[in-house]
Order: C-alpha cells, then sequence, then structure tokens
C-alpha cells in the first residue's frame, strides 16, 4: 500500500509535471488565460511545431543554449577545482576541527543567494567597493567596468556553487585510507606522484559526482546571471524565464525546457549512478 | 598549500558575507559606503511591513513543506531501501531522485503547467498562492529526505529489527520503537534542509506563486532589481546571526557525552 501512494506521489508530483512540459512545446500561444491553446482538445490533436522549428531554425536559442553548458562547464571546473583544495584541507585538519571547518563553509548560505548576489551588485558596480578602493589607492583612475560581465557571472555562480562541491569531496577525501599515501611515499614517490597516482584515483567518482552537481543546476540558472551578467549574453535559463513571464509564449518555454532536459539527459544519469544508494 | 586552498575558499565565500555586516551598521544610504556607525538600517528593517510579511509567509511555508517533504520523503525512502527488486523499480527511484538533478527554472515550469491543468481539469486549485508554492516546495524536498532516510536505512543493522519481531513486537510496533528512533538523525537533517530550500526559493516560488504570496526571496529579488537599500545588508546579519544561534544549538545537541 505503501508503495502505491508513494508512485501516486511521483507519477503526480515528478512524472505528470515533465510529460505535460513535453506536451506543451506542441501548444499554441493566445492572448488569453491561460495564454496557451493545448495541443489536444476535444477534437484530438490540434497542436503545433512553431516552437521547435523556431529553436531549432535560429541561432539565437541554440547559441543561448550552448553558451549556458559552456559557462556551467566553467563554473564546474573551478569549483571542482577550489573545492577540491578545499575538501583536502578540512579532511587533513583535526576531527574535532572539521565540523566547525564544515560549518565555515556553509554558513555563508545562510544569508539567502538573493543577498549574496546582492552584495557582489555592491562590490563589483562602477561605484561599488573594489573599484572604490583601487581608486583610493591610486591604481586606477576610472571605474573598471565589473559588473554585468561575464566574469562578474562567473564570480557569482562559483560563489553559489562552491560548496556543492566541497561537502562531496570533503565526504569522500575524510573517508580515504590514509595508508596507501604514505605506502606510495614509502616507496619513494615524490609528494606531486602521491597526488597523482593515489589521492586522485581514489576521489575520482566523488570529483565526478562534484563535478556534476554544480554544472546541472549552473546550466539551468536563472538569478546570478540576471543579477550580475551581461544583458546580451543569453542564457537558458534566463531565456525559459523570459519566455515565460515577459513573452508569456508558453510553448516556447516548454520547449526550450525539453531541449535543456535533453541536453542534461546524460549528465543526469551519470550523477544518478554516481550517487544514489543501491 | 592544502591549507593555502582552504584559506582562499573560506576568504572568497566570506568576504561579501563579511563586508554586508560591516556596512550593516553605515550610516550611509549608498549601499558599501561608510558613512559612521548607525543602527537605523535595523530600524528601517523592523518598519518595513512588506518585508516582514514575506518573511512571515516564507517561514510559515518552509516549516510547512519540510514537514510535508519529511512524511513523502520517509515513506519514498522506505520503499527504496526496504522493498527490494518490484516492477518499475529502476524508474521509480529514477523518478525519485528527479527532482535533486532537474533544473530549477524546468521543474518550475513543470509543476505550474501540472496546477494549470489540473485546475482545467478538476477545478483545484482555483488560484495559485501559497498552498502551491508549498507543494512545490514539497516536491522539491521529499527527494532529499528521501536519499538521506534510504541511505540511513541501508546502514541499519538487521538483527535490531529481527530481535523484536521475535520478541513479538508488531511490524508497527517494531518501526515505532526500534527503526523510527534510529533514522531519526536523518530525519532532522532532511526536515532542515528541506526547510532550507523553502527558504530560499525563488525560482520555483516565482513559477508557482499567484498576487498576494510573495514570499522573501522573491521580495527581495524584485527589490534588488530595483536597487537594493543598505537594509539587506541588515537583513544579511539578522539572517547570519538566526543561522548562528540554530547552528549553536544543533551543536550542542548533537556532541557526545
Amino acid at each position: 500500500m505503501i508503495r502505491a501512494a508513494t508512485w501516486a506521489a511521483l507519477v503526480l508530483l515528478v512524472a505528470a509535471p515533465l510529460v505535460i512540459v513535453f506536451g506543451m512545446g506542441f501548444g499554441t500561444p493566445i492572448a488569453g488565460v491561460p495564454p496557451v491553446i493545448p495541443p489536444f482538445g476535444a477534437a484530438g490533436w490540434q497542436g503545433s511545431f512553431e516552437a521547435w522549428s523556431l529553436l531549432l531554425a535560429d541561432n539565437f536559442y541554440l547559441d543561448t543554449l550552448l553558451r549556458s553548458l559552456r559557462l556551467a562547464t566553467v563554473t564546474a571546473a573551478l569549483c571542482l577545482a577550489l573545492g577540491f583544495g578545499m575538501a583536502l584541507g578540512i579532511a587533513s585538519a583535526a576531527p574535532r576541527r572539521q565540523a566547525l571547518l564544515l560549518a565555515l563553509v556553509l554558513l555563508p548560505f545562510w544569508t539567502g543567494s538573493v543577498l549574496r548576489m546582492a552584495a557582489w551588485v555592491g562590490l563589483l558596480r562602477d561605484g561599488g567597493w573594489i573599484n572604490a578602493v583601487l581608486m583610493q589607492a591610486g591604481l586606477i583612475t576610472e571605474p573598471l567596468p565589473l559588473l554585468y560581465s561575464e566574469g562578474a557571472m562567473l564570480v557569482g555562480m562559483v560563489h553559489g556553487y562552491l560548496p556543492f562541491a566541497v561537502l562531496p569531496l570533503t565526504a569522500a577525501l575524510t573517508k580515504r585510507d590514509l595508508r596507501l599515501e604514505e605506502a606510495a611515499a614509502d616507496l619513494g614517490a615524490g609528494r606531486a606522484t602521491v597526488f597523482l597516482t593515489v589521492t586522485l584515483p581514489l576521489a575520482a567518482p566523488a570529483a565526478a559526482a562534484a563535478f556534476l552537481l554544480v554544472f546541472i543546476p549552473a546550466a539551468g540558472e536563472v538569478v546570478i546571471p540576471e543579477v550580475l551578467g551581461a544583458p546580451d549574453s543569453m542564457l537558458i535559463g534566463r531565456a525559459i524565464w523570459g519566455e515565460f513571464f515577459q513573452t508569456r509564449d508558453w510553448p516556447q518555454a516548454a520547449a526550450l525546457s525539453t531541449a535543456l532536459l535533453a541536453l542534461l539527459l546524460i549528465p543526469m544519469a551519470l550523477y544518478q549512478r554516481l550517487s544514489v544508494v543501491r | 598549500m592544502k591549507r593555502a586552498f582552504l584559506a582562499l575558499g573560506l576568504g572568497f565565500l566570506w568576504a561579501p558575507v563579511l563586508l554586508m555586516a560591516a556596512y550593516a551598521f553605515s550610516e550611509s544610504r549608498v549601499p558599501f559606503q561608510w558613512g559612521g556607525f548607525s543602527t537605523r538600517w535595523f530600524t528601517a528593517l523592523a518598519a518595513n511591513e512588506r518585508l516582514l510579511e514575506a518573511a512571515w509567509l516564507s517561514l510559515r511555508i518552509a516549516a510547512a513543506s519540510a514537514s510535508l517533504a519529511l512524511l513523502l520523503g520517509l515513506a519514498l525512502g522506505w520503499v527504496l531501501a526496504r522493498h527490494g527488486h518490484f516492477a518499475g523499480r529502476p524508474i521509480f527511484g529514477a523518478l525519485a531522485g528527479a527532482p535533486l538533478v532537474l533544473p530549477e527554472v524546468v521543474t518550475g515550469l513543470a509543476l505550474l503547467l501540472l496546477f494549470v491543468g489540473l485546475q482545467a481539469l478538476t477545478g483545484w486549485p482555483a488560484q495559485r498562492g501559497a498552498m502551491t508554492v508549498w507543494l512545490a516546495h514539497s516536491a522539491l524536498g521529499m527527494a532529499y529526505v528521501a536519499v538521506l532516510v534510504q541511505a540511513r536505512l541501508a546502514s541499519l543493522d538487521p538483527a535490531l529489527e529481527e530481535v523484536a519481531a521475535d520478541l513479538g513486537a508488531s511490524p508497527l510496533a517494531v518501526f515505532g520503537t526500534v527503526t523510527l528512533p534510529l533514522i531519526v538523525p536523518s530525519l532532522a537533517a532532511g526536515w532542515l534542509l528541506a526547510f532550507t530550500l523553502s527558504l530560499d526559493d525563488v525560482v520555483l516560488a516565482s513559477f508557482v506563486s499567484g498576487p498576494g504570496a510573495t514570499t522573501l526571496p522573491v521580495y527581495l529579488f524584485s527589490q534588488l532589481r530595483l536597487g537594493m537599500t543598505p537594509e539587506a545588508n541588515a537583513l544579511a546579519v539578522v539572517m547570519l546571526g538566526g543561522a548562528a544561534v540554530l547552528g549553536g544549538i544543533a551543536w550542542v545537541i548533537r556532541r557526545p557525552g
């Protein structure tokens, strides 16, 4: 009975919404509430392929998708590199201090994602803190155009997603058997060799999980690019948001969502394989 | 080398937060500009009724959705850990884990279309608002609870439950007196995680909410587009203080001995 109930919850809250998104990609936008004619009506099929043909024919959407994947890759790589170093540092601390260090990683999160992005705006804008400090120091005379750029967006993304990389890496690195590294060192391996041939391979599954745990949500991120990114470099999350809230073109938003999901299908399946306890 | 990475990472994570905390006490009307010590932004915060209303709504939705997520996630984790291989098990597992990996913009759009479709078919939900945000956040949170519960159940010693059953406890009594107490830490962690996710969510709430039900992150996001006042810095201090107090309590409770 409990299995039937959980099936019902999953079908209603997870499967059905996704199926509806897929179907909505073949709807027709109208001026009304809701602003759409569904692809199936009383008379049967009444759908259109307009949203999908626009998506596939217009380079704007394809460029947007590719740019999103590229930025998500850079974000995930940066988070992985910095997160790996941090996780090694936490794992090599005394057990009592590990909890404190993890708390220090997580606590900034509690200010909330919107407020943290507001802080970056305050730091990076033309009259902001960083420019003011640099001008006071006499290093620059004109404010640097830091905000609303790809760089500002990457700073925000790494700031937002870094803990997602640190947590799985710390879990894996604290559990590793230190004797393996000692044995390698005893047999004459240098520190770099020990790291590359023992530590890194041991942590590879966790590193892959950490990369995906950042990459997948970053690919569809809305808030950070909206607040910090350049207005002309459109990302897919913002595009879906805009089609829905501004243009009120639900079929286009649904088709873009379906395309994003299709591109993320392999990373999502990989992540589930790496993380799910079976 | 490791230490340097750790210091660099923590410095990066904390720099904007510490600056917010410092400038929350600045007199200046411009955020991040020093104008002498003042607590006027905390006073302004306490008088901002729209913000307080949004914060109160957010807290209620977060508590309610974490609780529903706890129930649903417990059931999901139980089936995943204890029902072995049943027909459709791979699909069941994929659906249970899907909310963890779906981009939030897709989840938001999908749940909105579900609510619109349900309304067209059944007339319910008659309007979108706190109730639909509650359901959306529960759908997200249940996946996190399920993962934690499943992992905990899989690591339990089956002998404990067997002993209770052998001594005559009914399955319900075994669950209530043996299993449940053993998984309480994961349930607490899951509830807190679902609570946090709900409290910080902009995207799902923007999609599935209606007029009159503005959560705190949605309110702040709209304010951010208009330009932020130093009130935001004061709010960050309040949130950080609340989190530190909660974290301290959890630390004291969990400390062995």
